[in-house]
């Protein structure tokens, strides 16, 4: 390229990338612009001060669309799990659209990415919430995007349904738990390894990644274990950071473990890690039969981008499986694969449907119905109306969400992998069961309650508030 | 003393600088106190945004001292901002004992690893001195360590690149256990105090945008000083030729240590003040692509100009988070394509342009203002110490010719 | 194959005179109609049980497969072999008429579990027959009891395998019975351990101590539990073992479990030490060729790995649309159409980007990782941005065992010596040909060789394009190993990098060995610590070993830069 022309083009991306940074600044200062803040719906006298000042929640005008915010990342690594929820949110963001929307306005949703980044996830938060004005945020994958979230929640007083399983040990005024506790999945999955059918497991891997839920989850295991009569020399447990690829040493510590005693493995291996760890198990040898791997972050979703022949047989614990065969399942997946075809979304006829996708599914419709009965779309009074709601969840079930702890009663199936990437059932509960959020394995949360309901108004105290 | 202020820049440039300076410490803070009706009202949520983005103008100008002036491009200096961080962090964290989830003495999460004694290692940070020390001493000293090894070693140019990243690679290896005691991939988190004042409270993030802002002008006119002095002078050599450099006499090592280190510190004093202000430190800010990203700021707003790198801090970082909201599919597009073509097309940066050609002269010190316009865009010969490249020595600022 | 009744041969009456005469022809009479009736009538009686246990696998119950599984284990009839076999296959089918059929998945058709024939229309539609883990877990070791007489010794050999993990007491006899006809060598020392397994709880102390005395043969740790049972103390102080000399090969035995357990982790980690050093080879050598012989830091380089796995994905979705029956050999075409995607695509970087940016190596740098964020993007909106799936073709699958207990599995293989025919590929082309001469001639002096004649432009183009080639490649090998997904590349580059530094810029050899180095060293810490710590160590090793030599290991020898 001769000097003119670079020049010019010099020139030209400057002026660009000028223009782009003016425009940037313009349209945010835009949309920073405050609306008149409107006066806030009087708290009733039980509201628990936990937020230490309650402003302003959403506008008391009642035209206009609905904003409802969406908080999952588009891209970086946890882009994998997340793009789907987005994708189902929207979807039932439409289905409830063409029924008519709720008090007679639709419903719009407002989607951003917060890329994988936990800073940005709060700044994101505080966006959708403070300039946005969502009524409500649907969002939130691991727990360090949840735990950044949590203060902007608390301090604005926001409202976030998060649908993924997690490790307990929490329960916000501002959250609503859709996800599984570690009782409605982590100790039924034991206790059916434990028991004949499962395996008669004697000895315990507890294999996880190493953040706080596999952590907490594998603590609530081990004082579980205990309770049952499980020495510690019958549990290994061992950790792998994200993104760890290579399992040899680790499937080879495993065997070595597992000889002479009946063993099984609960995985909490999250993510990218999955694959090679399967894999790995397949090629030193090791069946379902021989020793057994519980998973509770291997769904549909991750099945879907593995070869499953080393996987067969291998169980995962959950409160809903694509494959479960009743008629209210059956047009939730209809519906899905429809709007995933009439949509172009990448992957086609091969996408699926999975548990946080139920979750978020679950929990969208019991805000609408929350927001329906309250007449308002306020943050107080919703929060009042959501708990109690029911409805007929895609796992079979009526679910009911529970106004005491904020979580959602679930129940618990536990699947095997078959060659198809589907889960068949082998084992479920009779109905859905109420989620523990202090687990009463661990000393240290002994006699702690959630219950934000009168007169204890707390999540995570042993006395009630008011006397 | 007052001598060596004329030195910083000319009039117009102090002129200019007054102005700017106001306007961030003072104008901003007060439009942002004033009633919401007012047209020119600077919102609240813009408050933590904009102290976050000046604690990364913080971070670029640091950063521009090294690869602007010295010409060490290191990709490892999201360490020592993310070290002032958690020591920021473990200060809070302390600050809050007894009234975390686990209503313990203990931080939560060593609460959930069924850790029973605080670790001696984050003795002390429950004084908020000792926390500010510490976010100088550990990056100043851990800085101090490696670089004089590394530059006694003859270490430069891209293999110190690729050192540094493994460095700032493997520390984020090592804070993401949760064994090393840290918090692990949740990093440190929940903040509710700093120095009494409530974290959620509009007023202390005022204050902290306004102590920000503060450093900020600090870091800027520190780094001024050092540029302007007899040592900036040394450290122009070193970039351009250090071995000749050498043989004049001057010891480089002592010289690349010694702004390497005031770098590293800038660093960590920016890590500090961002932490309260996002509320949550966590090892990922120690990636790679962290630092990679400081350097492009550096590279898009225009190396060994101070300004420039505070510029592209500023316009990037906003670019990003407007883009992530209007383009959530696109937009890495644009941070790619910025990349890209800044490199090719616009090495000296955005002030490298012809159109600031002014704001550049005026910038400058009288001193510097006789001198060609040597801003760092080509390597001096001792920068590529790949045997494979004879180089072409290509001083002053043209891409050569294909 | 053992019949639960000795065939009935008549017997001829020798006559010692017409009363005994009388007599046997009684005898025989009375055994044939009893004896022999009731044999017949017994083998109708076999065909009716075996023919209701086939059935009954075909239930809806968990617990009444399992009974049926145990009645076929007690009957021992080979026939309900291929019935077993579809159960733990997912293969078998309750059809319509309330009859076990067997879905034969060449001709997708049902057929009779006993005779082999298809299935009449009343048979549909079939059901799946739901089996878990539990109803394999039965089925399992009595498909391997039966298998035990199946005149294939391979067949022979994987039942005596399974039964030695599983074998229950009552197959016991069985097992002995087996041991003692059998001859193949192979299937004899497996019949060994599960006759062993077996003997360990066999009141004869005797059967108990030479049990034990074949663990400590063999070092087999599938036995350690027993043996650890045999030394434990009961409650009441006495040890549970009465024998001293079982006592004391107890001991033994654990023993040599233990060296044997310590050779295999050494050995282990050296073998995977040497599967994770042919991974970092192939994302290091065409870092080796842009960085050592262009002196380009191309910090897309992951993504030309990334490149080379998604060509593979693409290749295999082809072959499974269009080509299903020629699967085998997706791989195959796979490894041109990567290598020619990334080459294509390192030529147009350097071209169009790359080639204004040589005398500015830290430009390179961070344009580089601008293309690299653009790669991603354009890889997440085409593919989405899960993980794609791609599959081991068949004769990837499984392993082979080295040793008893350590299995190479042979994807792995696959790309160790992959690597070997990558590396000495571009040996060749280096050290053997015209065009490797003047590659060299460049790294060594590029303005002398540009005076000589030597295209240097052109060659630039072509070496950065192979160095991405050879970076494609290892997506291939990749994909076959782990995850495919748009951030591959992204855990893979600062091994490279580190790769080439420690190895030393121009010098191939140099690439080769410190991929080994690493990947053995990392592999031999992880047991001990851990594999993060393991990684930290090793990085920080580099980090020192730098300083004190910052040119590498094996530098080039010439004029070098200060």
């Amino acid at each position: 390229m001769d000097k003119r022309t670079r020049g010019l083009a010099r020139r030209a991306l400057s002026t660009g990338l000028l223009l782009l940074g003016a425009s940037a600044s313009i349209v945010a200062c835009e949309k920073e612009e405050a609306k008149p803040a409107a006066p806030a719906a009087p708290a009733p006298a039980a509201t628990a001060p936990a937020a230490p000042a309650a402003a302003p929640a959403a506008p008391a005008d009642d035209k206009g669309p609905i904003k409802v915010g969406i908080l999952h990342s588009l891209s970086g690594t946890m882009a994998i799990s997340e793009t789907s929820l987005k994708d189902v949110a929207l979807m039932t963001i439409e289905e409830i659209n063409d029924a008519g929307g709720i008090l007679g306005r639709k419903l719009e949703p407002v989607v951003v990415d917060p890329a994988s980044n936990w800073p940005l996830f709060a700044e994101k938060a505080r966006d959708l919430i403070q300039n946005q004005k969502v009524a409500v945020t649907f969002g939130c994958w691991t727990s360090v995007s949840r735990k950044s979230v949590l203060p902007v929640f608390e301090e604005l007083n926001g409202l976030l349904f998060y649908p993924v399983q997690y490790e307990g040990e929490e329960s916000s005024w501002n959250v609503f738990y859709t996800g599984a506790a570690p009782n409605q999945q982590a100790i039924p999955a034991v206790e059916y390894l434990m028991s004949k059918k499962g395996g008669g497991a004697k000895r315990w891997v507890l294999l996880g990644t190493d953040y706080v839920y596999p952590r907490t989850t594998n603590k609530i295991l081990r004082y579980f274990l205990h309770s049952k009569g499980v020495a510690d020399e019958d549990i290994m447990e061992k950790y792998t950071p994200f993104g760890h690829s290579d399992y040899q040493t680790i499937v080879a510590d495993v065997k070595k473990f597992a000889a002479g005693k009946r063993t099984a493995v609960v995985s909490t291996i999250n993510g990218d890690s999955n694959v090679p760890f399967y894999k790995e198990l397949g090629n030193q040898g090791i069946k379902a039969t021989d020793i057994p791997v519980v998973a509770f972050s291997v769904g549909e979703e991750e099945l879907r981008g593995v070869d499953t022949k080393p996987l067969v047989g291998q169980l995962a614990a959950w409160n809903y499986f694509q494959s479960i065969d009743n008629p209210v399942n059956k047009a939730f997946i209809d519906k899905w694969m429809a709007y995933v075809k009439k949509n172009n979304l990448p992957g086609g006829d091969k996408r699926v449907t999975n548990d946080p996708m139920e979750a978020t599914y679950i929990g969208i419709h019991m805000w609408a119905q929350a927001v329906a009965q309250a007449h308002t779309t306020n943050v107080d009074a919703v929060r009042q109306a959501v708990g109690y709601q029911h409805f007929k969840g895609p796992s079979g079930f009526d679910i009911t969400m529970d106004a005491e702890n904020h979580h959602l009663h679930k129940p618990v199936y536990i699947g095997e992998v078959k060659a198809d990437g589907q889960f068949r059932v082998v084992w479920k509960t009779d109905g859905p069961i109420k989620a523990q959020a202090w687990s009463p394995f661990i000393p240290d949360d002994k006699g702690k309650i959630a219950n934000w309901l009168y007169p204890w108004a707390c999540g995570n105290c042993t006395e009630a508030k008011y006397k | 003393m007052l001598e060596r202020l004329t030195q910083f820049h000319g009039k117009r440039g102090w002129l200019i600088f007054g102005v700017l300076s106001l306007a961030v410490t003072v104008l901003i803070p007060v439009l942002n106190g004033l009633p919401k009706s007012f047209p020119l009202s600077v919102p609240d949520s813009m408050i933590p945004l904009m102290g976050k983005f000046l604690c990364f103008g913080m971070a670029a100008i640091a950063m521009d001292l090294i690869w602007g002036y010295t010409g060490i491009l290191s990709l490892g200096h999201s360490l020592f901002f993310a070290l002032g961080g958690y020591a920021m962090g473990m200060y809070l964290m302390r600050s809050i004992a007894g009234e975390g989830v686990y209503r313990s003495n203990l931080p939560d999460f060593m609460v959930f690893l069924d850790w029973k004694v605080l670790p001696w290692y984050w003795h002390g940070f429950q004084s908020f001195w000792f926390a500010m020390a510490m976010v100088v001493v550990v990056p100043g000293l851990l800085a101090f360590v490696f670089g004089w090894f590394a530059f006694r070693s003859r270490i430069k140019g891209v293999y110190l690149s690729i050192v540094t990243q493994a460095l700032t690679y493997a520390a984020m290896l090592l804070f993401f256990q949760n064994a090393t005691g840290f918090g692990g991939n949740n990093g440190l988190t929940d903040f509710k105090r700093l120095l009494g004042y409530s974290l959620q409270a509009h007023a202390t993030k005022r204050a902290l945008y306004i102590a920000t802002a503060i450093a900020l002008v600090a870091t800027y006119l520190i780094a001024r000083f050092v540029v302007t002095s007899k040592l900036g002078r040394v450290l122009r050599a070193v970039r351009d030729a250090e071995l000749k450099t050498r043989f004049c006499g001057y010891e480089s090592t002592r010289y690349k240590t010694f702004v390497w280190t005031l770098s590293a510190v800038l660093c960590a004093l920016a890590g500090a003040l961002y932490v309260p202000q996002v509320g949550i430190i966590n090892p990922s800010e120690m990636q790679p692509s962290n630092s990679i990203e400081l350097a492009i700021w550096a590279a898009v707003g225009g190396r060994g100009t101070l300004i420039g790198p505070l510029i592209g801090a500023l316009f990037l970082n906003g670019a990003k988070s407007f883009l992530t909201a209007a383009f959530p599919s696109a937009w890495l597009y644009v941070l790619g394509g910025i990349f890209v073509l800044v490199t090719l097309f616009l090495p000296r940066g955005i002030l490298g342009l012809g159109a600031f050609r002014r704001l550049r002269r005026a910038a400058a010190s009288p001193a510097e203002a006789t001198l060609s316009p040597v801003v760092g865009s080509a390597p001096a010969p001792s920068e590529a110490a790949v045997p494979a490249v004879a180089v072409t020595a290509a001083a002053g600022g043209e891409v050569p010719a294909p | 194959m053992l019949s639960a009744a000795p065939a009935v041969r008549r017997r001829r009456s020798s006559s010692p005179g017409w009363p005994g005469l009388l007599g046997a022809t009684a005898l025989a009479a009375f055994l044939l109609t009893f004896v022999g009736g009731s044999g017949g009538a017994g083998r109708l009686a076999r065909a009716d049980a075996l023919e209701d246990a086939v059935k009954g696998l075909a239930s809806s119950s968990g617990e009444t497969i399992i009974q049926n599984i145990t009645q076929l284990s007690k009957l021992g009839d080979p026939r309900g072999i291929a019935a077993l076999q579809a159960l733990t296959d997912d293969r078998l089918r309750a059809g319509a008429d309330g009859k076990a059929w067997i879905f034969d998945s060449k001709t997708r058709e049902l057929v009779d579990p006993l005779t082999g024939a298809p299935a009449s229309a009343s048979a549909k539609p079939a059901r799946e027959v739901e089996t878990d883990n539990d109803i394999r877990r039965a089925a399992e070791p009595v498909l391997a009891e039966l298998q035990l007489g199946s005149p294939d010794a391979a067949v022979r050999l994987g039942a005596a395998q399974e039964l030695g993990k599983s074998g229950s007491a009552e197959a016991g006899a069985l097992l002995h019975r087996a041991f003692e006809r059998e001859k193949d060598k192979g299937v004899r020392e497996a019949l060994a351990v599960a006759v062993a397994r077996v003997d360990v709880q066999s009141p004869d102390a005797n059967l108990r101590l030479s049990a034990v005395q074949l663990v400590t043969k063999l070092g087999n740790d599938q036995m350690v539990g027993e043996i650890q049972r045999l030394l434990a103390v009961g409650p009441d102080g006495k040890p549970a073992e009465a024998d001293e000399r079982v006592r004391e090969e107890a001991k033994y035995a654990l023993k040599a479990i233990e060296s044997r357990r310590r050779l295999i982790t050494g050995f282990g980690s050296v073998i995977h030490g040497l599967s994770l050093a042919s991974v970092l080879l192939f994302a290091a050598l065409g870092l080796a060729i842009t960085f050592g012989l262009l002196g380009v830091i191309n910090m897309a380089h992951g993504e030309m790995l990334m490149l080379g796995a998604y060509s593979t994905y693409a290749v295999q979705t082809f072959f499974q649309q269009h080509a299903p029956g020629a699967f085998k050999f997706y791989l195959f075409a796979a490894i041109p159409v990567a290598f020619i995607v990334t080459f294509g695509i390192g030529v147009l970087l350097e071209r169009v980007i790359i080639r204004h940016l040589y005398n500015r190596p830290l430009e390179t740098l961070l344009a580089t990782w601008g293309i690299s964020l653009l790669l991603i993007q354009t890889v997440r909106l085409i593919f989405g941005a899960q993980n794609v799936a791609v599959a081991n073709p068949d004769w990837l699958a499984g392993g082979v065992e080295l040793v008893r207990g350590l299995v190479l599995p042979y994807n792995r293989i696959g790309v160790v010596a992959f690597v070997i025919a990558v590396s000495i590929g571009v040996w060749v082309l280096l050290y053997r040909t015209r065009l490797g001469l003047n590659v060299r001639a460049m790294t060594q002096n590029r303005n002398m060789a540009a005076c000589v004649g030597i295209h240097t432009r052109r060659l630039d183009a072509w070496m950065f394009g192979l160095g991405s080639g050879i970076a494609g490649l290892g997506g291939v090998a990749l994909s076959q190993l782990g995850n495919v997904g748009p951030e591959l590349g992204q855990s893979y580059i600062i091994d490279s990098f580190m790769v080439v530094v420690l190895g030393g810029v121009g010098r191939l050899a140099g690439a080769i060995v410190s991929a080994l180095g690493l990947g053995i060293v990392n592999k031999i810490l992880e047991p001990a610590a851990g594999a993060v710590l393991g990684k930290i160590l090793v990085l920080g090793f580099i980090i020192l070993f730098i300083q004190r030599r910052p040119q590498g290991l094996f530098a080039i020898k010439g004029r070098t830069e200060a």
